[in-house]
């Protein structure tokens, strides 16, 4: 019997666009598959050209990223979404 | 003088643009991204065409793109603006090589003016007093260390390739420096693509004043006066005013004698401007040379009647300045509040959205160029800058006194903005009675550190 997995969704705090990488010729932060620490940067949101840096709020495993980089996004979208170690 | 003009740009300074030409009688294209479909300056403008997707890069930054548009709509001449494009050398060149003029400086201009190292060499040998600093470049922190045992801590350091306040940081000592060198350079490379930087004595407690200058093709360069840009924040400007409440007659009369002089070193054409730091004492030093129209041009527009947009727009089309800077008669006293979509309460992190309600301020001594309207929906890809708000008075007493007015009388919501704060510096005694340097709003924000890092 498999032990009850705890999933962690990680929204946009606002509207901004989604960027995965610091730029553009430099690898994204975090992967599929990835382990994240807590407070690791996974992305960057730019908001009329402010960046705020979009921090793990657990540690664990990246199991899904929702979101392409470069998209516009809304406050309360969910990039990314975290299984909890 | 042109028959149409391109406007390479959006928000408040494509609406100034095109109002100057509707003024002229010139027809204008407005060009827009799929973000700005229900922007002002599309509505505006004689034509407009769609150039391309939201992101800045893709449409406002895409040159081939409005090369191509230039032509096909048969303007002749491309105004840029500020940003964007604005100081860009392969922009202006591509103008060139396909045959559209470029209301601006000339590429050389652009290609000094953008190297600050260069920019800050020929003015030194042209006898202009520059702030001590580093020959060249810094290339390794080992060779930073050496050089502030030379000229002293503190000092800052800077992007050869910034500008607009973007890529610097201070440092107070050396354990800074050890720390700041390489973030400085990244930070160099990722905003500029040039990671090359040079190292200055910070200058305490300066005032920021610029003078405002206009060349034409026929060897003509004049002054239009000085602007105080002192009230910043992050090296962002935040309230400029014209005349400076520091300048006394003979130290105006100087810097402005050296702006003039630094630009016939450069042999400028169209508006520029050469940006001072002044010490306590009343020493002045060259900072930079911008070479566009600035944010703060209408305190310049409104203390000498000179309509500046429209001068770059003759000056372009081969027309003499037509006056000295002797026959600039300047009168009264101008202030500008940039007003952004801000929160002042949040760390001033931006607050796109839809503008519900919107009352915009009016009456005699004010002026206000934005691009808001009740209903338009601020996007996230742009600027956060709003609308500049401008008053005028006889006395620099009586402009505050309409400032403070005319910011009582502006409703913008829900998005939040930078109103509230600006009401709080015109009830301030030291704003007030003009006594204030580049530090002066951290009184304001006492937490709030230089750098840009957002968490």
């Amino acid at each position: 019997m498999s032990d009850a997995k705890k999933l962690v969704e990680v929204k946009a705090p606002m509207s901004g666009i989604f960027y995965r990488r610091p730029s553009p010729d430099e690898p994204a932060y975090v992967a599929v598959g990835d382990s994240v620490k807590k407070k690791q940067i996974l992305a960057l949101l730019e908001t009329m050209k402010v960046f705020q840096k979009v921090k793990s709020p657990v540690s664990g495993r990246i199991v899904e990223i929702l979101v392409e980089n470069e998209t516009p996004l809304k406050d309360e979208d969910v990039m990314f979404v975290i299984e909890v170690s | 003088m042109f028959s149409k003009v391109l406007v390479a740009n959006r928000g408040e300074i494509a609406l100034r643009i095109i109002r100057a030409c509707r003024e002229m009688g010139v027809r204008t294209v407005a060009v827009y991204s799929e973000a700005d479909a229900q922007s002002l300056h599309r509505k505006l403008a004689d034509e407009a065409i769609c150039i391309g997707p939201p992101m800045s890069a893709k449409s406002y930054l895409n040159i081939e793109r409005l090369i191509q548009t230039a032509l096909e709509t048969h303007a002749e001449a491309v105004h840029p603006g500020y940003g964007y494009l604005a100081e860009n050398e392969s922009f202006a060149r591509a103008c060139e090589k396909a045959g559209v003029c470029f209301i601006g400086p000339s590429p050389r201009n652009l290609r000094l003016a953008g190297d600050k190292i260069a920019a800050k060499k020929l003015m030194k040998a042209a006898g202009i007093p520059v702030i001590p600093s580093s020959e060249d470049g810094v290339g390794d922190v080992e060779a930073a260390g050496l050089l502030c045992q030379k000229i002293g801590f503190p000092v800052v350091i800077k992007a050869a390739g910034g500008g607009g306040g973007r890529g610097i940081r201070a440092c107070e000592n050396n354990s800074d420096l050890l720390e700041e060198f390489p973030v400085a350079r990244l930070e160099a490379r990722t905003a500029f693509g040039n990671d090359e930087v040079y190292i200055e004595k910070l200058i305490e407690k300066p005032r920021h004043i610029e003078f405002q200058i206009l060349g034409d093709h026929h060897g003509n360069i004049i002054h239009l006066g000085e602007r105080e840009c002192t009230i910043q924040r992050r090296y962002q400007k935040l309230i400029e005013e014209s005349p400076s409440p520091f300048l006394t007659a003979s130290l105006r009369e100087a810097m402005g004698k050296a702006a003039v002089h630094a630009m016939r070193a450069l042999d400028y054409v169209n508006a520029g401007t050469v940006e001072f730091l002044v010490d306590s004492e009343g020493r002045f030093y060259f900072m930079e040379i911008n070479s566009r129209i600035q944010v703060e041009h209408p305190v310049t527009e409104l203390t000498t009647g000179i309509d500046l947009v429209k001068a770059q727009i003759r000056i372009a089309s081969g027309e003499a300045l037509g006056y000295t800077s002797q026959d600039i008669q300047r009168r009264g006293w101008a202030i500008e509040c940039r007003i952004n979509a801000e929160d002042p309460d949040n760390g001033f992190f931006p607050s796109p959205g839809k503008v519900e309600t919107y009352h915009a301020p009016g009456g005699f001594g004010v002026r206000l160029d934005t691009h808001l309207y009740k209903g338009y929906d601020l996007p996230i890809f742009y600027d956060s800058l709003i609308a500049k708000l401008i008053t005028y008075d006889l006395t620099r007493e009586g402009a505050v006194r309409v400032m403070k007015r005319a910011l009582q009388e502006f409703r913008i919501a829900p998005v939040k903005t930078t109103i509230p704060f600006y009401l709080q510096i015109m009830d301030d005694p030291d704003f007030i009675q003009g006594r204030f340097d580049t530090g002066y709003v951290k009184k304001f924000l006492p937490d709030e550190t230089d750098d840009d890092d957002v968490e």
